[in-house]
């Protein structure tokens, strides 16, 4: 047995908290208004998109370990718990062995950030808790903490394509039954350190934060079923000229795998989704329109509505392939990630009853 | 692609180390690591890198870099521009490459633990953003080149391979999950060869939170002692090649050893302090140990975690009390941070590299410091240099966020 199925998926995103809100935003098209964020020393704010308050209070924010959690911690746990469902209780009361995966490209920035403003202040006076909180794997032990998971966790940190190496990791523990289920998230947080870095090369890019997260299983029990069809290899790019070669080579490892099925029900075609990873900004995205020109079916380019968030906006595009086969939209979607400055990198999810 | 993979119908692939390359504060290479370490010479001395005036603690580990890398396919515009995490992850890398005679070329895996990746050059991008917001002059560059992903990438350019990249931030366990996860990939049959291990260099931010966090010893850290009172800070890097064993022997290279068996767990207990019966770390030695098919009798050499906190120690000798049982009165285990400090994201990789000195020239690295075992050490530590027989070798590494890894090495005749 070989075959991985997606199981949950959950968001948080600048549209609010849970899928429902992730996919009302989705459906509008409409790009979500932007939010002014301070810069300490220029008079212009960065416009970006925040995640909303929850509509209620966040009930895990009662467990000891979360009481300073950052933001990126508490967005990642929120997917999660929506992503898990009722399997949520069966992961903490120990019946099932669930791997994590959170993949990073800044990480916990904002401790980080305010951190080293306590070092340049003075080193000897600099806050421990805060220290603790600006590690890359605080997410994925407050999570597993949580979760009351003892079972192995990774944090992955590249640009947004590691999301979908994340979910190839999951899959691997999955069919070497490490791990009964797998949660992989990609999470972002807002801080102005970061979309001050962004802004040195896109000044149009604008940022978003939040997280998604997918729950891999090896049995297949939602109707209709989600799978996870293929991901490519890693198409590796250190230069920015290098970048164009990179996605047209994931773009041709897809091809062929959605040939391959297309060989058995060719009418399937008009009823298949992609998911790339265009923002909006011409410049950033010439490099993956230029690779997907073939391309005549549906687009849906959930970045273009809320904002770069890296591994986070990989996640809600997974997410938003996902959550259109899940619910029988279509039968098929591609998610192609052709990312910041590291790597061009695909997935196909397909409903396995009819593709 | 990297799913689905053709599901192997045999039983999975020995995997052997058939390169390994090292750079820590006693020297840059194998010889000058391992006559360090056989001889428990210890490698502190005051921090040079910035200003620790006023913390608490004020020495480390610190790397003697040289003036010029190794020929490498880098473009000579890059060169200027290599942070010090990466010029000793090249370094290692080199070492290692030329080791197992490899050749430029694609589907060549690398996998890296890191904490903190290029954290110094962030450190200066942090300090102009925040105290000079109106200068941008060179602030691209550092925000691209302090990222982790970068410095994997300038493995692969330096070197003429295509990856797959994996950058493992587990903390302090990341090294040993790197290595750990690179043996995965091979025995799942994703590749038949993987560059793999685990860098970090000193850094203010490191420096000053640990300190912060009152775990820096003032004096060089004394693993396991009865009055340890702290562990110190180094850096460094180690890199190994690991091969499937059919792939080394078609190729006729020499094997350094073998990796027998990982397992990696994770500790819910608290974000920076170990649950203190060692559960975790138990389960990970126990599952390490199931895996192999070999039991604690088996095991002659047991390379600690041992960062010389009294938490960890404490925690450390109850789990390998409880998991080696009768055979803890006789076991080996020494913490080579004793000589070159807590490397973080690059220790599990280091200590890797010295289980494999230990198999192949047969020795023990000693705590030359040690004063007074802690009494709740119920096995010994090796305090002076020791020859000895040694097939069977195990690291263990532990993280902030309860990341819990343990390695198991064996010798190959």
């Amino acid at each position: 047995m070989s075959r991985v199925f997606v199981h949950g998926i959950g968001a948080v995103s600048p549209a609010g908290w849970g899928v429902p809100t992730f996919r009302g935003a989705l459906e509008k098209g409409a790009p979500l208004p932007t939010q002014a964020l301070t810069r300490p020393g220029r008079s212009k704010p960065f416009q970006v998109r925040l995640v909303p308050e929850p509509a209620r209070g966040l009930a895990f924010l009662a467990h000891p370990r979360l009481r300073r959690a950052s933001a990126i911690t508490q967005y990642a746990i929120g997917a999660s718990c929506e992503a898990l469902g009722e399997d949520l209780g069966r992961v903490q009361n120990g019946e099932l062995r669930l791997g994590i995966v959170v993949c990073l490209m800044p990480g916990c920035v904002t401790y980080s950030r305010r951190f080293y403003e306590e070092v340049l202040d003075d080193p000897a006076t600099a806050s421990p808790l805060i220290f603790a909180e600006t590690v890359y794997n605080a997410p994925a032990s407050h999570l597993a903490a949580f979760l009351n998971s003892g079972t192995v966790s990774y944090t992955l940190v590249g640009d947004d394509g590691s999301f979908l190496q994340g979910v190839a990791l999951a899959a691997d523990w999955l069919l070497n039954d490490q791990a009964d289920g797998c949660l992989v998230i990609g999470a972002n947080e807002m801080d102005w350190i970061v979309a001050d870095a962004v802004h040195l090369f896109e000044r149009q890019s604008v940022q978003g934060a939040g997280a998604g997260a997918l729950y891999l299983r090896k049995e297949c029990s939602t109707k209709p079923a989600l799978e996870l069809a293929c991901i490519t290899d890693t198409f590796l790019f250190s230069t920015a000229g290098a970048r164009p070669a990179a996605a047209q080579r994931m773009r041709a490892q897809l091809r062929q795998r959605e040939h391959a099925t297309r060989s058995v029900l060719p009418e399937c075609h008009p009823r298949e989704l992609l998911c790339p990873g265009t923002q909006g900004v011409a410049r950033a995205d010439a490099d993956e329109l230029a690779a997907w020109t073939d391309w005549t079916g549906a687009r849906l380019a959930p970045k273009q509505l809320l904002g770069e968030a890296f591994t986070a906006s990989a996640a809600w595009q997974c997410i938003a392939a996902c959550d259109a086969v899940g619910r029988g939209d279509f039968n098929a979607a591609n998610v192609s990630i052709v990312g910041a400055n590291e790597q061009a990198i695909g997935a196909r999810f397909v409903n396995p009853d009819i593709l | 692609m990297l799913f689905p993979l053709p599901r192997p119908s045999k039983a999975p692939p020995r995997i052997v180390i058939t390169g390994a390359g090292i750079v820590t504060a006693l020297g840059i290479g194998w010889r000058a690591n391992a006559d360090g370490f056989r001889a428990g010479r210890q490698a502190f001395r005051p921090v040079t890198l910035f200003d620790v005036s006023r913390q608490r603690a004020k020495i480390a580990a610190e790397v003697d870099l040289p003036q010029l890398l190794p020929p490498l396919q880098l473009p000579e515009k890059r060169l200027p521009r290599l942070d010090r995490a990466t010029k000793m992850l090249l370094l290692a890398a080199q070492e290692a490459w030329s080791h197992a005679g490899l050749s430029p070329g694609e589907n060549l895996p690398l996998v890296l633990g890191t904490t903190s990746g290029g954290m110094a050059l962030a450190e200066i991008y942090l300090r102009h953003a925040i105290c000079s917001p109106q200068s941008r002059r060179q602030q691209a560059t550092r925000v691209i080149n302090y990222q982790a992903q970068r410095q994997a990438l300038d493995v692969c350019d330096a070197f003429g391979f295509s990856g797959p990249i994996t950058v493992i931030s587990n903390a302090c366990a990341s090294g040993a999950n790197a290595i750990g996860h690179a043996w995965e990939l091979l025995r799942a049959g994703h590749a038949e060869q993987a560059l793999t291990g685990g860098h970090d260099a000193l850094c203010q931010l490191t420096f000053a939170g640990f300190d912060s966090l009152q775990v820096i010893s003032p004096t060089p850290c004394r693993p396991f002692d009865a009055r340890r009172d702290g562990l110190s800070l180094g850096e460094g890097a180690a890199i190994l090649v690991l091969e499937t064993l059919d792939h080394a022997r078609r190729r006729g290279v020499e094997i350094l050893g073998e990796i027998i068996s990982y397992a990696a767990a994770t500790d819910t207990y608290h974000l920076t302090q170990p649950q203190p019966q060692g559960d975790t770390a138990f389960t990970t030695m126990k599952a390490a140990c199931a895996r192999a098919d070999i039991t604690p009798e088996q095991v002659d050499y047991l390379n600690a975690h041992g960062t010389a906190t009294p938490q960890n120690d404490s925690t450390e000798a109850a789990a390998i009390n409880r998991w080696a049982g009768g055979r803890a009165a006789t076991l080996p285990v020494s913490s080579t941070k004793a000589s070159i400090g807590h490397l973080l994201g690059a220790a599990g990789a280091v200590e890797a590299l010295v289980c494999l000195m230990t198999l192949r020239e047969q020795w023990l690295p000693p705590e030359i410091t040690l004063s007074a075992t802690d009494p709740a050490c119920g096995f010994p530590i090796v305090s002076r240099p020791t020859d000895a027989r040694v097939n069977v070798a195990l690291s263990n590494s532990f993280g902030f966020g309860g990341a819990n890894a343990t390695l198991i090495f064996r010798r190959w005749t």
